[in-house]
């Protein structure tokens, strides 16, 4: 990239909104040659009825958007019950997820459970172990509305070693953010009673898993969540329907889905999920266990390899970012991979251990850019580099990896997954 | 699990005695777990071999069952057929740039072979070994990663507690370690000289739009 063009950015950057300052940048407004003919023509659509209330009792999105979906890489797992699907992070906006995009994650394939025929038993260092049926369940007093992301801790774990995959919807679509309904765990475990020895807390699925993982009991009686319903409906099936822990900041694996079971006990169970897997395994050779907490990440969703930029002239930059350790307080965007940076506009409902989407308006004259997105929380963590993260890490982690992202954007408004210097 | 079953019994007791006064604050929804019930879901075994059932199976025993219920996916020896989990080997291998996690150069602790075979596999039928043979298996995979005889029968009394790599394990320390990522001011401009391309996603071409023809490149790290 050439300076003088760089120089240029930094102008039209520096003064803020790009309207006003892009004047002399932006192309005079386009004049039309001939008359439009979907303005000029009758289209069917305004002709011709269209179909009835109830034609599709549970709506399904517009036909043209059916390139939205969950996508896989099939090569990643041995398996499909055993594998992953990866949220369209580019084609989303605001920062709710739909519940037809949500990433899915099973060990076990998806488990189909009739409500009527599920059951919660809390057991272990209680006074009274208890049996709860759903019923029972929507019956407890207290219930709660929280937004919170899902992160699994290998989202972008293919990237330790170098950039790999090309689009965010396979670097970060291990994440979502729903609304969640449901009653604090603490409830349930204040109704069995817990034994002052307890310290942990297991939690399990009923699927062909039987996922488990050990929560420390002070998380559990914090503000974990026993939730039935995400964006207003219950669960999907794929969500572990009909209840799924919520485990708000902490990594995807310990929202355990179609939750059955919760143990207390004095310590934890080293379950394979938090030995085998869900382990960081550093460049020494040694590894960090119970790493739960998901720290401050960010990636620029537009434009990136899926979603290139089209046209010259004002464009929208847009990206998502989350902390597990509380509120993201800013994000600051690069267009010049790292060199300079602005502060980006953070719009929408922000909350803590939630999703936040930014924006920068900006002009885009045609030249190469280097965007990069670097989100900092209020316990005043600042997202890392890759490269510092594997300074202190070596590249053999697999989990947790929230260096920053680079999508390097062409002349020709493609996009590309790179790294930099 | 034996724990929950003495809670039981204490239940059962104080049910008789006058209600404290703290059972006012309980809502009462719900229904007391039966100990049936109770044995039925806890099967969940501890490092300190807490939940380990009575039983006990040997290394031949284990290389039968595994043979017929385990290599078609695990491999004969643990190696793994094709991208199925590897279950031994990797001694030695963790701090090389491919790394073999396996029982014998990963995992710290001996429950957890026993704990998931019983709760997960075979997979696609689990929860169907019984505690003989879940100890036979373990003991099996164990002798694969020459951790015991070939003689060897394990049991609930003999049951071992580390694996090897067991004093490599830490617990998470990111708030000291990496102290360096909470920071007052982060650069605003003019914070590096050169900005130069290290690598591109496109020359590794893993991508799954592209992947046509290279079905059988495997990315340099999966997902776990
Ligand atoms: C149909 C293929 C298949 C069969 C048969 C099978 N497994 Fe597995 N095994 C898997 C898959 C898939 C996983 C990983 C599951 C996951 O990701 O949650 C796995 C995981 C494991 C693991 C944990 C590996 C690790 O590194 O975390 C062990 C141990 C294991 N299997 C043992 C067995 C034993 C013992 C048997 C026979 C009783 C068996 N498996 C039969 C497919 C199979």
């Amino acid at each position: 990239m050439s300076e003088p063009v760089t120089l240029n950015r930094r102008r039209v950057l520096n003064l803020g909104i790009a309207g006003a300052g892009a004047a002399a940048l932006t192309p005079a407004l386009a004049a039309a040659q001939t008359p439009d003919p979907l303005i000029v023509e009758k289209q069917e659509w305004t002709q011709y009825l269209g179909e009835g209330v109830n034609a599709k009792p549970y709506g399904v999105p517009s036909k043209f958007e059916k390139e939205v979906v969950r996508r896989e890489v099939e090569w990643l797992t041995a398996s499909r019950q055993s594998s992953v699907s990866f949220t369209p992070l580019h084609a989303l906006d605001g920062i709710i997820t739909p519940n037809g995009l949500c990433f899915v994650r099973h060990h076990g394939g998806e488990a189909e459970i009739d409500p009527a025929k599920h059951r919660f038993m809390i057991n272990g260092m209680v006074d009274k172990p208890l049996v709860f049926t759903m019923e029972d369940v929507k019956r407890m007093p207290g219930r709660v509305n929280r937004v919170y992301f899902l992160e699994c801790a290998a989202n972008s774990g293919m990237e330790w070693r170098g950039a790999q995959l090309n689009g965010c919807q396979f670097t970060h679509g291990m994440i979502h953010n729903v609304v969640y309904t449901g009653v604090p765990l603490k409830a349930f475990l204040n109704e069995a009673g817990v034994s002052p020895k307890g310290k942990w807390v297991l939690a399990e699925g009923a699927d062909a898993s039987a996922m488990t993982r050990s929560i420390p009991l002070e998380k559990a009686m914090d503000d974990c969540l026993v939730a039935w319903a995400m964006n207003g409906e219950a669960l999907r099936p794929e969500q572990g329907y009909p209840l799924r822990l919520v485990v708000p900041g902490w990594e995807g694996n310990m929202w355990v889905k179609w939750l059955r079971r919760v143990e207390v006990g004095d310590q934890p169970w080293a379950q394979r999920e938090e030995t085998s897997k869900y382990t960081d395994l550093l460049a020494d050779g040694r590894s960090r266990q119970h790493t739960f907490l998901m720290d401050a990440k960010s990636v620029v969703t537009n434009p990136s390899p899926q979603a290139p930029l089209k046209s010259k002239g004002p464009n929208v930059l847009s990206g998502v970012a989350w902390s597990g350790r509380g509120t993201i307080k800013r994000v600051d965007v690069s267009m010049d991979g790292g060199r300079n940076w602005r502060t980006a506009r953070i719009e929408g409902p922000n909350f803590p251990r939630a999703m936040a989407r930014f924006y920068v308006d900006f002009d885009w004259n045609g030249q190469e850019l280097m965007l990069q997105s670097r989100a900092m929380d209020d316990s005043g963590y600042v997202q890392p580099t890759k490269d510092e993260l594997r300074k202190y890490r070596g590249s053999n982690s697999i989990y947790h990896n929230n260096g920053i992202q680079t999508w390097l954007v062409r002349p020709d408004g493609s996009a590309e997954n790179v790294e930099v210097s | 699990m034996s724990k929950s079953a003495k809670a039981i019994a204490i239940v059962a007791l104080t049910a008789l005695m006058p209600v404290p006064a703290s059972a006012a604050d309980k809502v009462g929804l719900g229904r007391v777990a039966l100990p049936e019930e109770i044995k039925a879901w806890d099967i969940d075994v501890r490092p300190d071999g807490v939940g380990l059932p009575d039983g006990k199976g040997s290394v031949s025993d284990g290389e039968a069952l595994f043979q017929t219920k385990c290599s078609s996916c695990h491999g004969e020896f643990g190696e793994g057929a094709g991208r199925w989990p590897v279950l031994a080997g990797g001694q030695g291998s963790l701090k090389s740039d491919r790394p073999e996690k396996t029982i014998g150069s990963f995992w710290p602790y001996t429950s957890t072979v026993y704990d998931y075979i019983h709760r997960a596999m075979p997979f696609g039928e689990a929860q169907s070994l019984s505690p003989d043979e879940t100890y036979a298996l373990t003991a099996y995979l164990m002798n694969l990663n020459d951790l015991v005889p070939s003689d060897f029968v394990l049991s609930k009394e003999n049951f071992p507690k580390n694996l090897p790599n067991e004093k490599n394990f830490y617990d998470d320390d990111r708030e000291t370690t990496e102290k360096a990522f909470w920071k007052k001011d982060p650069c605003m401009a003019n914070c590096k000289e050169r900005v130069e391309i290290t690598n591109h996603a496109r020359i590794l071409d893993v991508t799954p739009d592209d992947q046509k023809d290279d079905k059988d490149q495997k990315p340099s790290a999966g997902v776990e």
